[in-house]
């Protein structure tokens, strides 16, 4: 096998992952009630499948008609004096913000959660300069004082518990330690509230934006999206290009999905619609918003049918949720903004099949994903389909960034082989036979399977020999019976 | 978009006379005598085997590799071996799915496609189609036992045969099924995967072996011999319970139970 | 080339080729998953009032006739000292004697974001009606009520008639017609704020209010 064996590879860091049994109890706990929880939010499973029907229905649809609902948001939202970029790369994005932020002399930029401010690495590039983004949601806001990144997309502290969260916050908040959920959300909430009435700049992502009314939603239970959207003179909402749905209803099968399926909630404490800055008169909210858009490898996924349903996700983590590689691994260990599944089919188009081969091959296609997506994205499918572009001979001609990385060694040449034994009846059998009949000589060991398992004897004769054979003795006493009733009758 | 709804209407065909099988590469190698067992199931249920010597592998490992090529390749020979127009069984939901959802896709803008949809719309798994088309009648001759049932995820997602092992087994008066917790869970093998990223799979069927375990069956079965030889293999390695090192296929231990002789021709 | 139409003319290139495929633009989808059985007013009431307090929101019936001396009582209970009201709110003059001090919102939040934050223990905002199906609020907040009314004092009290409850929100947002034009800033409050991110445990009023209380009036 061509991988590499680094430090830091996503073999290294899954196989520390598993050896490490805290964080496996974490997320298998973890794992385990968000499961429940879904499953008891859809208590009709017939209703469930339409609805995911038409969620899929309405992703694909906004898909379909993309260019034109993005101009049709533009158009909308600067009618109603929102300020609208455009970029193509992490660093444009970040250039955006930074410019903003110089413009309106900001220091302090409170965050509400937004993966695509991960993605882009917003904090750490603000931090160059001098502006400090402080995370608000309170999963964010731990991950940040302990200087890590998200481990999942909807609950991004969900690598740590109780007890390590109480360590955290006393050591570097100096609040008292008390394994207390409770306690600590109170004091997060006082420390948090300083920083939301100070803050320049208030960030956040976005769920859904309606083309139709020009409105960015935004999904969240603890109120701190709503203050950061709220407060701060200035808002900055970042979005990847294809957030955007069609009409306004379009929202309502989404968020009815994505709650139920994130969280197993029927709905989140605050669905926020934003359509505009402060009017005259208007005694709170930004006196200034902004969208950015951002691409970062989305429109390569746009060129080509198949990759493009990709898009269609809304960021519920169900897949990663449900998924045995993710539970057993957890977030950290995929190395990339989005984990689990979802991440393992859209990182290599953000970052690259180069620097993501790993990703697509560490999947056993159980289906479990693609079984639980409120929008139907054939995920196994897709992993399929990235394996065939890391193997692709035609590097130039493909349209995924990095395609062909593992054209080379000797796999491609072990698969031709594969082929040619596979092709003929009469090479098949006697290599089959022979195997069989000299099976005596099977190794006892063939790594890795029998680091961890005992091979499977061969058989003493193969299925085609018995099939063989006994054909042969059927017209055989087929020929007796009729020999036998010739000479009954002579 | 092809997924049509919930419930899953599964076409089946009136039972016909005669049946093409297909063996499977593990069935093959390691496991013939489930292939056996199922052929004997067929008979005893009056339906002819036809088995092509020409069969080899549906290309499965290819096409989960990503050798889409070589994969297709594979499955034109396979496509045009069967030619007949009879049902073509499998005994694997693995292989099953790999003809039933995977050929359409893999021949998808080539000439093949239409062949593809037609032969793929011919494809059911051997223990699907003995319940829900062969009209069985089996007499247990077998003591009282307890098995646990592992369902595979490709019998389960991709067939859509859940429920069929456990209505055949249904058939046996003293066998008592049960499923271990996290039934619905992959028990780790996924070929290629199973090698290439050893450690997750182990993690994977470590837990499939212990939910096994705990049911206390006195065996357990299963339709893939992919999650069979990687859940078996484990059991060994660890020197887990008899009952997991006995684990076997459903199809085998089926005719065993209804005294159907496998004449294998290995001992003649 | 900017940013702008290097991304536009991506898209537009491939959804082109997509369209000369022969691939058509689909139709509208059909949306009849989000109908639901007729339910009469107090069926809904009944739906609602389950619902939101799954999530620890607090439900007072009450009539239009009771509604002040039904807050009267409320304040009381909640030992509130300091209530914000919107500006000139029909029961300030009654209230003025439950509570310490009444605040009205009615200057910019700049001018007076300590007191906003620090000093109050309760508000009382209207609510355009309710959804059943999700236990939630629906509030367009206005000059007379700003955004922060229900977001920033501890406890809400949310005045909801039940004339204006609807099934889901899908019902609510054609009943109201909402594609025709929204307000810079449209909700859906569905109980207290809360969060789970510390090992899954639910605590509230983590951002936002600690109680929601919804005066349903009959």
């Amino acid at each position: 096998m061509s991988l590499s064996q680094g430090k830091n590879t996503f073999q290294s860091r899954s196989r520390a992952a598993i050896e490490d049994p805290k964080l496996r109890a974490n997320f298998l706990s973890a794992m385990d009630g968000l499961m429940s929880k879904r499953d008891q939010a859809f208590e009709d499973k017939a209703q469930l499948e339409r609805l995911r029907i038409l969620g899929a229905q309405v992703r694909q649809n906004a898909l379909v008609k993309l260019p034109e609902l993005l101009v049709e948001l533009e158009t909308k939202l600067t009618q109603k004096g929102v300020q609208v970029h455009w970029a193509q790369s992490p660093e444009e994005a970040v250039d955006i913000i930074k410019a903003i932020s110089l413009n309106v002399g900001a220091k302090n930029i409170i965050k509400g959660k937004s993966m695509v401010s991960e993605e882009i690495h917003l904090n750490e590039k603000m931090a160059e300069i001098g502006v400090r983004c402080l995370e608000s949601d309170l999963g964010e806001y731990i991950i940040q004082l302990a200087k890590e990144t998200p481990s999942h997309i909807v609950m991004p502290a969900i690598h740590k518990n109780t007890a390590e969260i109480a360590d955290l916050l006393h050591e570097k908040t100096g609040i008292e330690r008390k394994e207390d959920a409770i306690y600590m959300t109170e004091q997060a909430r006082l420390q948090l509230r300083k920083n939301f009435m100070a803050a320049d700049i208030g960030l956040s992502g976005v769920n859904f934006a309606v083309a139709e009314t020009g409105t960015l939603c935004l999904v969240e239970n603890e109120g701190n999206g709503r203050l950061s959207t709220t407060v701060p003179k200035t808002h900055i909402a970042i979005m990847g290009i294809e957030k955007v749905v069609e009409k306004l209803e379009d929202v309502t099968p989404l968020l009815s999905l994505l709650t139920r399926s994130a969280t197993g909630q029927a709905i989140t404490t605050y669905f926020n619609m934003i359509s505009g800055p402060r009017k005259e008169n208007e005694l709170d909210g930004p006196e200034s918003v902004h969208l950015v858009l951002l691409d970062h490898g989305r429109t390569q996924m746009y060129q080509d049918d198949e990759l493009l349903e990709t898009l269609r996700c809304i960021r519920c983590a169900a897949c990663m949720n449900h998924c045995p590689v993710y539970t057993r691994v957890g977030g950290h260990a995929y190395g990339f903004t989005y984990p689990g599944p979802i991440g393992k089919i859209l990182m290599p188009h953000l970052e690259g099949l180069d620097e993501t081969q790993a990703l697509p091959t560490a999947s056993s296609l159980c289906g479990a994903c693609a079984e639980v997506c409120p929008v139907k994205i054939p995920i196994p499918d897709l992993l399929v389909r990235l394996r065939e572009e890391s193997n692709n001979e035609n590097r130039q001609t493909s349209r995924v960034k990095g395609a062909g990385v593992k054209r080379h060694g000797i796999e491609p040449i072990i698969w031709s082989m594969w082929r040619w034994w596979h092709q003929g009846e009469k090479r098949y059998n006697f290599m089959t036979s022979m195997m069989a009949q000299f099976r005596f000589l099977q190794p006892k060991t063939l790594s890795p399977w029998t680091h961890y398992r005992s091979l499977p004897k061969l058989a003493k004769k193969t299925f085609h020999q018995q099939m063989k054979e006994r054909q042969v003795r059927i017209n055989r006493q087929a020929e007796n019976l009729k020999a036998t009733s010739k000479g009954e009758k002579l | 978009m092809s997924e049509a709804g919930a419930t899953v209407v599964k076409l089946y065909p009136v039972k016909p006379a005669k049946v093409y099988v297909f063996g499977t590469c593990l069935v093959d190698l390691f496991y013939p005598e489930s292939g056996m067992a199922g052929v004997m199931l067929l008979e005893h249920a009056g339906v002819d085997v036809v088995f092509p010597q020409a069969q080899t592998c549906c290309g499965q490992p290819a096409y989960t590799s990503g050798y889409k090529k070589e994969a297709r390749e594979i499955a034109l020979v396979q496509m045009g071996i069967f030619t007949e127009p009879y049902p073509l069984l499998i005994p694997s939901g693995s292989c099953g799915g790999m003809m039933k959802t995977h050929y359409p896709r893999l021949f998808e803008g080539t000439e093949h496609y239409e062949q593809a949809k037609a032969f793929s719309e011919r494809i059911f798994e051997l223990t699907d189609f003995l319940v829900n088309v062969c009209d069985l009648s089996l007499e247990d001759q077998g003591s009282k036992t307890t098995v646990a049932l592992h369902t595979s995820c490709s019998s389960r997602r991709e067939m859509k045969t859940t429920d069929s092992g456990k209505a055949l087994l249904s058939q046996l008066r003293n066998v008592n099924v049960v499923e271990p917790e996290k039934a619905t869970e992959c028990c780790g093998f996924g070929g290629a995967f199973s090698v290439r990223h050893p450690e997750i799979s182990n993690a994977m069927v470590q837990d499939k072996v212990s939910h096994l375990t705990s049911t206390g069956a006195n065996s357990f079965l299963s339709s893939d011999c992919g999650c069979l030889m990687n859940i078996k293999g484990a059991a060994e390695k660890q020197q887990e319970t008899k009952a997991l090192r006995a684990g076997e296929h459903l199809l085998s231990f089926v005719a065993r139970r209804a005294g159907l002789t496998i004449d294998d021709g290995v001992n003649l | 080339m900017t940013a702008r139409s290097a991304i536009l003319e991506k898209l537009t290139q491939a959804a082109k080729i997509r369209a000369g495929e022969g691939n058509k633009i689909p139709n509208r989808p059909d949306f009849c998953v989000m109908e639901r059985d007729v339910m009469d007013l107090t069926s809904l009431c009944n739906q609602f009032e389950t619902v939101i307090s799954k999530v620890n929101g607090e439900v007072i019936r009450t009539s239009e006739e009771n509604l002040v001396i039904c807050i009267q009582q409320l304040l009381q209970d909640k030992q509130v000292k300091c209530l914000l009201l919107p500006s000139a709110h029909e029961f300030q003059e009654t209230l003025a004697k439950s509570v310490e001090e009444i605040l009205l919102y009615d200057r910019e939040i700049e001018q007076w974001k300590d007191q906003l934050f620090n000093n109050i223990d309760a508000s009382i905002t209207s609510t355009l009606g309710g959804i059943a199906e999700t236990g939630s609020l629906v509030l367009w907040p206005s000059l007379e009520e700003p955004r922060l009314m229900s977001l920033v004092p501890p406890i809400h009290i949310a005045i909801l008639h039940k004339k204006d409850i609807q099934p889901t929100f899908w019902h609510f947002m054609k009943r109201h017609n909402w594609s025709q034009g929204m307000p810079t800033n449209a909700l859906l409050i569905s109980g207290p704020s809360k969060t789970a991110d510390i090992e899954q445990t639910l605590a509230y009023g983590v951002h936002g209010p600690k109680e929601l209380i919804v005066l349903l009036v009959e």
